[in-house]
């Protein structure tokens, strides 16, 4: 399904390409861009990055090396600074604490996101018009700012220092609600619901069989953001968790306080702390990106 | 679930009780199914709402409250103080110069981003060749956490002996010091934000330039228009409503930076003399490093009332250069 919606953009990319050239012919304006483009994006996606190529650097040095001026080439040292890393914060449990906050709210946001979406696009109820706008305008309030007293009330549940207090207020997003809503108003006919609902399936049923298999290609990319977007999280996993259950970035700041002076420790883990990511995104990194431009379009 | 039923019934007979029962269940199914498609859109979108009035609006709204009462992060609620804590905050040269330090960043971040992204959207815009390699590629710096992004720049413009110094004093021109001057930090935080966030935004950028029509630049290209002349009289005018987007978004992270500058040192005060402590490192140091609770939440709403006001203005601009759109 993902690859459909990729196609579409392909076959748009295309057709463009195709009246590109044929201007090309007649004006000579749109010719294939010279190597001054190629120079100028190359520069880009050296800037992009340099940055964790740099890190490596600094990371597979000792600091004896560094302090005298960082070699260009990558040093011997990188596992033992890693070792370094692992013994000064707990990694590992950050490591798990991330995959799973991470996972739960990215499974739980496109869920419960795809309800509503499905419910505001697809079924006629009083004050829908009213509410969705009300969705829309949530996205805009900075919630964030709202910490003190949602601190209070973990605290009152007795959740700071639990996962618990991380992920609930994560679970469902504005902009999933907006996002579904969006996608499933063009891509589930509603011929489709009416004509599982007349052979006599219940609403969950229709939304069950034919509106979440509709949903799937935009849910996917629902999914991979509200993943990244949890997993880089910091300011509240920083205020609400323990620093003996961190998630990843909270354990980042950790190891800069344990080492600061230390610079091959600190990005020896930012490195390690940044590696799933990448993983991620070698794997996912074109459904990112259409999904930033989809997104766009539509919003 | 009236599928099922109607499915098991048994088939027809010519007895009449039995008959009479599946009319029954069939009335008795009809008022489910009823009840089903009134109440289900509710029950639908009711997860969203319950939570974000529980993890959301009530406790931005609760801020109000917290802030009219000296509170204690350990004690608790105490008593009713009245507008006290925001005398306080108001009075404090350490709120004004957050506030300050905020805006700085954020212009600083904001600008140039918008800019460079529509720069990079219109190379990428060209006819490349592998072209999703050139986006993924912009889009890198996205998955790595700001965390992250700021130890590495923090190596980056460490004040001795870093990289952009040490080319500074290359080129013959004196190192800046990153962690004391306070614009110099503003811009170096302001950097990892833009490093972060360029890419991204000129992904969006470019998906607007795509959806403008052909034809638009064929008449321009008619009309004798460079491809410079056309990119300041066709695309950039066209994109307005995105950039608009942009800058509205921006503007409200932007104006709650916190990962960064927290960073940025081992202290996370923003500084010996707080250079680039922004509004949000304040609430922080008042609510957690002081634990003064009551006046962490004056912070937090008048950054709150901040942000009201700067979308406002936002939304004011946007409905008049819409309005004068319409009329030429």
């Amino acid at each position: 399904m993902i690859e459909q919606t990729a196609g579409k953009g392909a076959a748009r990319a295309a057709q463009r390409g195709l009246g590109a050239r044929r201007r090309g012919g007649a004006g000579g304006t749109m010719r294939r861009p010279g190597f001054l483009t190629y120079g100028f994006l190359g520069a880009v996606i050296l800037g992009s990055v340099f940055p964790l190529w740099w890190s490596f650097l600094v990371g597979s040095h000792d600091s004896s090396v560094i302090s005298k001026g960082v070699p260009l080439t990558p040093g011997g040292n990188f596992f033992a600074n890693a070792a370094t890393v692992l013994d000064s914060i707990p990694f590992w449990k950050a490591l798990s604490n991330s995959i799973i906050v991470s996972t739960v709210t990215a499974a739980s946001v496109v869920l419960f996101s795809t309800l509503a979406g499905f419910a505001f696009a697809k079924l006629r109820f009083r004050g829908s018009k009213v509410l969705l706008v009300f969705v829309i305008a949530t996205m805009a309030v900075p919630t964030q700012l709202g910490v003190v007293p949602l601190f209070i009330v973990m605290a009152k549940l007795g959740w700071t220092g639990s996962l618990w207090a991380v992920i609930v207020p994560g679970v469902v997003t504005a902009f999933g609600v907006f996002w579904m809503t969006q996608y499933l108003r063009d891509a589930l006919p509603d011929e489709l619901i009416e004509a599982v609902r007349i052979d006599g399936a219940s609403m969950i049923q229709a939304f069950w069989y034919v509106g979440l298999p509709a949903a799937r290609p935009a849910a996917a990319m629902l999914a991979l953001f509200t993943f990244v977007a949890t997993w880089t999280n910091f300011f509240w996993p920083f205020i609400v968790l323990d620093p003996s259950n961190p998630t990843l970035p909270v354990a980042l700041q950790l190891l800069q306080a344990a080492h600061f002076v230390d610079y091959s420790i600190v990005l020896a883990g930012a490195v390690l702390s940044t590696i799933p990511l990448l993983l991620l995104f070698a794997v996912a990194g074109r459904q990112l990106v259409s999904g930033i431009m989809q997104g766009a379009v539509k919003g | 679930m009236a599928v099922t039923d109607r499915v098991h019934t048994p088939p027809p007979t010519r007895q009449r009780s039995p008959r009479d029962k599946s009319v029954k269940r069939l009335a008795f199914s009809q008022k489910v199914s009823k009840w089903d498609v009134k109440l289900s859109p509710y029950l639908y979108i009711s997860p969203f709402f319950l939570l974000f009035a529980v993890t959301g609006l009530f406790p931005l709204l609760y801020t109000a409250w917290v802030s009219l009462h000296s509170w204690n992060l350990i004690g608790g609620q105490g008593e009713f103080t009245g507008l006290e804590n925001y005398e306080f905050v108001l009075a404090q040269p350490f709120f004004w110069n957050a506030v300050g330090n905020t805006f700085s960043i954020f212009l600083l971040s904001s600008v140039p981003q918008v800019v460079i992204a529509i720069a990079i959207a219109a190379v990428l815009d060209a006819n490349l060749r592998a072209r999703t390699f050139w986006r993924m590629g912009v889009l890198v710096p996205f998955v790595v956490a700001p965390v992250a992004v700021g130890l590495i720049f923090n190596n980056l413009f460490a004040d001795q002996a870093g990289l952009f110094n040490e080319m500074l004093v290359g080129v013959g021109l004196d190192p800046v010091r990153w962690h004391s001057d306070s614009l110099a930090s503003h811009a170096a935080i302001a950097t990892m934000v833009n490093f972060r966030w360029t890419g991204y935004n000129a992904l969006i950028f470019l998906a607007a330039m795509q959806a403008i029509p052909r034809d638009v630049y064929e008449a321009a290209t008619i009309d004798g228009a460079g491809r410079l002349r056309q990119f300041f009289s066709v695309t950039v005018p066209m994109l307005r409503p995105t950039i608009i987007f942009v800058v509205i978004t921006a503007t409200i992270g932007g104006l709650q930076i916190f990962d960064e500058a927290r960073v940025f040192d081992q202290a996370g005060l923003g500084g010996a003399d707080r250079q680039w402590q922004t509004l949000t490192m304040y609430i922080w140091e008042l609510g957690w490093g002081q634990r003064n609770f009551g006046r962490a939440s004056a912070v937090a709403w008048l950054l709150f009332l901040i942000i009201v006001i700067i979308a406002m203005a936002n939304f004011l601009i946007t409905r008049r250069i819409a309005n004068q759109g319409g009329r030429q």
